[in-house]
């Protein structure tokens, strides 16, 4: 794992979070096949859709901000699926063929 | 996430602690799993236990299945660190290929002649004896031990500490019947026979390795291959 990313990325997140805004981390847990980014990348989304880091090589990010905006919003943790298995995957699919799972989750408290 | 969780990870992180973010998938349950020395997680179903264990040592987070559904084990290790016992010849050819693959080294040698900043310049340097030295390092699941003095006054210290502590990797320099007299020296000071099988020696992969730089080569690959293969799964690299 790059440590110097994860770094930026957590204390990106404490830091958006001690200056009051609303704060989503996105971490990839699973991936099938060739995946751009490996398991435990991390992104980090404020209540703007301001964001840094990736977990992928940009196919899926803009996807991922949107769920992470609505887990600011609700709270609620989420588990997406992404791959390249139907007509859809083109529009926020990985081009490279592997298919990943992004964890998104509030940072609370 | 809670905040509360998220900064005593980044304070872990800043004191260099190996630590596993647990996060149950389906419900969004988390908490951090430390594994200090052999008998942590006494509190945690040992099956998550080994899993977290082996997330760290192989530094790959991974999602495991549960009773509680998916679980996944983030991984949060310090970085990778080289003790080096001898400022020798040796060790001015490792020390720069270990920075290269991304170590910290630290070099101990409490021979000031031998341990000075103009052998080691830029390298963290220590003239105690050893074992006050390991003390101070504290070395962890991410910290290799190699000795190079063929001193027993100055390795042996330094191996006694390295065997009591989850090390990855313990090398020792010397020939095999050096090595043999050691053996019985570490038993004699009372290290189980089993804990010995944990020192590689004589230290290195066997390449042929003539030269200083070559003789690092060996053992760095040593090293590399007890790190990313650990010995069930590598047969070649484990120690004898």
């Amino acid at each position: 794992m790059n440590r110097q990313q994860t770094d930026d990325i957590l204390a990106t997140a404490q830091a958006w979070k001690a200056a009051g805004k609303g704060v989503a981390l996105a971490t990839v847990v699973t991936t099938w096949g060739s995946a751009p980014r490996p398991v435990g990348s991390q992104l980090v989304v404020d209540n703007e859709g301001k964001f840094l880091g990736s977990v992928s090589g940009g196919c899926i990010e803009g996807a991922v901000v949107t769920e992470a905006l609505d887990a600011i919003a609700d709270g609620k943790p989420r588990l997406l699926d992404f791959g390249v298995s139907d007509a859809q995957a083109w529009e926020v699919g990985l081009a490279c063929g592997g298919k990943i799972q992004v964890y998104v989750e509030r940072l609370d408290g | 996430m809670k905040k509360e969780i998220l900064d005593q990870l980044q304070q872990d992180r800043a004191q260099k602690r190996p630590v596993v973010l647990a996060t149950f998938l389906n419900t969004g349950e988390q908490r951090l799993l430390y594994l200090y020395g052999k008998k942590g997680l006494k509190d945690i179903d040992p099956r998550i236990g080994e899993a977290a264990r082996a997330a760290l040592l192989e530094d790959k987070p991974r999602t495991i299945e549960t009773e509680q559904g998916p679980l996944f084990l983030n991984v949060f290790n310090p970085p990778l660190r080289l003790v080096l016992v001898g400022a020798v010849h040796i060790a001015q050819a490792l020390v720069p290929m270990a920075q290269l693959a991304g170590y910290e080294v630290i070099v101990i040698d409490p021979r000031s002649a031998f341990g000075s900043a103009e052998r080691f310049p830029g390298v963290r340097l220590s003239n105690d004896w050893p074992d006050e030295a390991m003390a101070e390092i504290k070395p962890d699941l991410r910290t290799a031990v190699v000795t190079l003095t063929h001193d027993p006054k100055i390795d042996d210290p330094a191996l006694i500490a390295a065997l009591k502590s989850d090390v990855f990797y313990i090398g020792a320099l010397g020939s095999k019947k050096t090595h043999a007299s050691r053996l019985e020296r570490l038993l004699a000071a009372g290290i189980p026979e089993h804990e010995l099988a944990r020192i590689h020696g004589p230290v290195g992969l066997s390449i042929g390795a003539k030269s200083p730089a070559e003789i690092a080569i060996s053992i760095l690959a040593q090293m590399t291959a007890a790190l990313r293969q650990p010995a069930e799964r590598n047969p070649v690299t484990a120690a004898a």
